[in-house]
């Protein structure tokens, strides 16, 4: 049996009257590639932002490496607010990857990636540069840390964004449409940096658009549809025909992201 | 006009210079706690800072100093003219600063907050850090214009007995019977003072051009 690094039980998001996200269950394992596809506004983000803990779920449990996140039950099953400081332990445990990068405009690359080090785990200003050009390094950008996010490509940018989220050593990586935002001959440099990151047995979340990505680097995929987990499992299975009749839909429109190869 | 009255006029717009970069840096001091005050999403705090901001930007400036002028003694407070001047402007441009800077903070896209809270900075650091320092590149130029705009109205400060340019220049023109030479040059030396802020503040603007949204 394969560790789970997140357990996701009974969840639901609700904004205001909207139900966004309806009961879901899931459980991510470790070390693996675990993709979040389906439609526009099914709620892939909604319920990635969830296990960022941006977004409070309305019910339900997630658990990360056996921790709960934001809240607990009471044997009586009442649902409480966990304090602060265990919030932001679990919290710690992952890192997240934007569409949009989201680099401080006002640092540069260096300063992006050493932020948090120095003023969140107190790290000497020597050590936290040290570590963060090693990340730089690793996403081969060691040659721009002192340019800031004006003067990168786009590409740059997330490579940068990947690099910040990674120098804090979380044990799993959530990325929301990574290459969404980039010109198609961009996307490539940052697909490759999340395949090499799969291939030293990171745990990754990633809700995703580019279907070969999907297909060919992760070990579940899960299909959500109007806030629904319609199912979930390993590509071959998901993929393989007969296809759930909504996949099939999905995977109509997105020939050019690489589900032609599917077809 | 003699050499002696121009250098008159010199010594005295020191004093203008002097008593607005002093109110101007206090005031800014004051603007980012109003602004911290108006982000914290807590009424307690948000609400004493707008009905601040509402008061001193609907009440004259020559009302305030004369208003702090006379209640600072009132309430047994003994301070120098000097510090009635610094505080009444400083309490006025703290108010038009903040609100300068509120349109700046509200532009700061929510998601260079959220990489900063999933990073673990805390609400705190993420202000000092991340918030001011973007929307302070933002309001840049407002904020210059707020700094020559107080420069000029410092020469209010002679109600509470402040020697500065405006006074030094009315004085002198009715002992000299010379009001338009005077005059002239106040106007002048007002003129040099605010072009050298605007010109910093262009400056600094392009220096800060490829570190902005
Ligand atoms: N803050 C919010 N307030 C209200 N409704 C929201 C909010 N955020 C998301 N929603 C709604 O929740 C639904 C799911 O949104 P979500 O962004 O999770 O979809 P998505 O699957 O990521 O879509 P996309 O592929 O377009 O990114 C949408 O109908 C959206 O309008
Ligand atoms: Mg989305």
């Amino acid at each position: 049996m394969t560790l789970s690094a997140i357990t996701i039980q009974n969840l639901v998001k609700r904004f205001g009257n909207a139900t966004v996200l309806q009961d879901i269950n899931l459980e991510i394992p470790q070390g693996k590639v675990s993709c979040l596809i389906g439609p526009s506004g099914s709620g892939k983000s909604t319920l990635l932002r969830c296990l960022a803990f941006l977004e409070e779920s309305t019910s339900g449990m997630i658990t990360i490496n056996g921790e709960a996140l934001g809240f607990f039950e009471t044997p009586s099953g009442k649902r409480e607010r966990l304090p602060p400081g265990q919030i932001r332990a679990v919290r710690a445990q992952t890192g997240m990857v934007f569409q949009q990068f989201n680099l401080w405009p006002h640092m540069t690359a260096l300063g992006n990636v050493s932020e948090a080090l120095k003023i969140v785990r107190k790290m000497p200003k020597a050590d936290a540069d040290e570590k963060a050009m090693a990340q730089l390094r690793k996403v081969g950008l060691e040659n721009r840390a002192g340019h800031y996010p004006s003067q990168l490509s786009g590409g740059q940018q997330q490579r940068v964004a990947i690099a910040r989220a990674l120098a804090l050593e979380p044990k799993i990586m959530l990325f929301d449409e990574a290459t969404s935002a980039l010109d198609p001959e961009l996307t490539g440099e940052v697909l490759k940096v999340m395949r090499d990151l799969a291939d030293e047995g990171m745990t990754m979340v990633v809700v995703t658009h580019e279907i070969g990505f999907a297909a060919t680097v992760a070990n579940q995929i899960s299909f959500l549809d109007h806030g629904r987990l319609l199912f979930s499992g390993p590509p071959a299975e998901v993929f393989a025909k007969p296809r759930h009749p909504r996949l099939d839909q999905f995977l109509d429109t997105y020939l050019d992201r690489g589900a032609s190869m599917l077809a | 006009m003699t050499f002696k009255i121009f250098t008159l006029l010199l010594q005295a717009a020191v004093s203008t210079i002097g008593i607005s970069l002093v109110s101007i840096a206090i005031g800014f001091v004051i603007a980012i706690l109003l602004s911290a005050a108006n982000l914290s999403g807590k009424a307690i705090y948000s609400a004493p800072a707008r009905v601040f901001v509402s008061f001193f930007r609907g009440v004259p400036l020559l009302v305030q100093l004369l208003l702090i002028y006379t209640l600072l003694p009132a309430i047994g407070l003994n301070v120098p003219s000097i510090v009635a001047a610094i505080v009444g402007l400083s309490l006025c441009t703290a108010a038009y600063q903040a609100e300068n800077l509120r349109g700046g903070f509200a532009s700061v896209p929510k998601g260079l907050i959220e990489a900063a809270e999933v990073t673990g900075l805390s609400p705190r650091q993420t202000f000092f850090r991340i918030r001011v320092p973007i929307a302070l590149r933002l309001t840049l130029p407002a904020l210059v214009n707020e700094a020559i705009m107080i420069l000029k109205s410092s020469s209010l400060v002679s109600v509470v007995g402040i020697i500065e340019l405006t006074k030094m220049a009315q004085d002198l023109a009715s002992s000299t019977y010379l009001p338009i030479p005077i005059f002239l040059s106040a106007g002048l030396i007002y003129l040099v003072i605010c072009s050298v802020i605007a010109l910093i503040g262009r400056y600094a603007e392009r220096r800060l051009a490829r570190t902005s949204i």
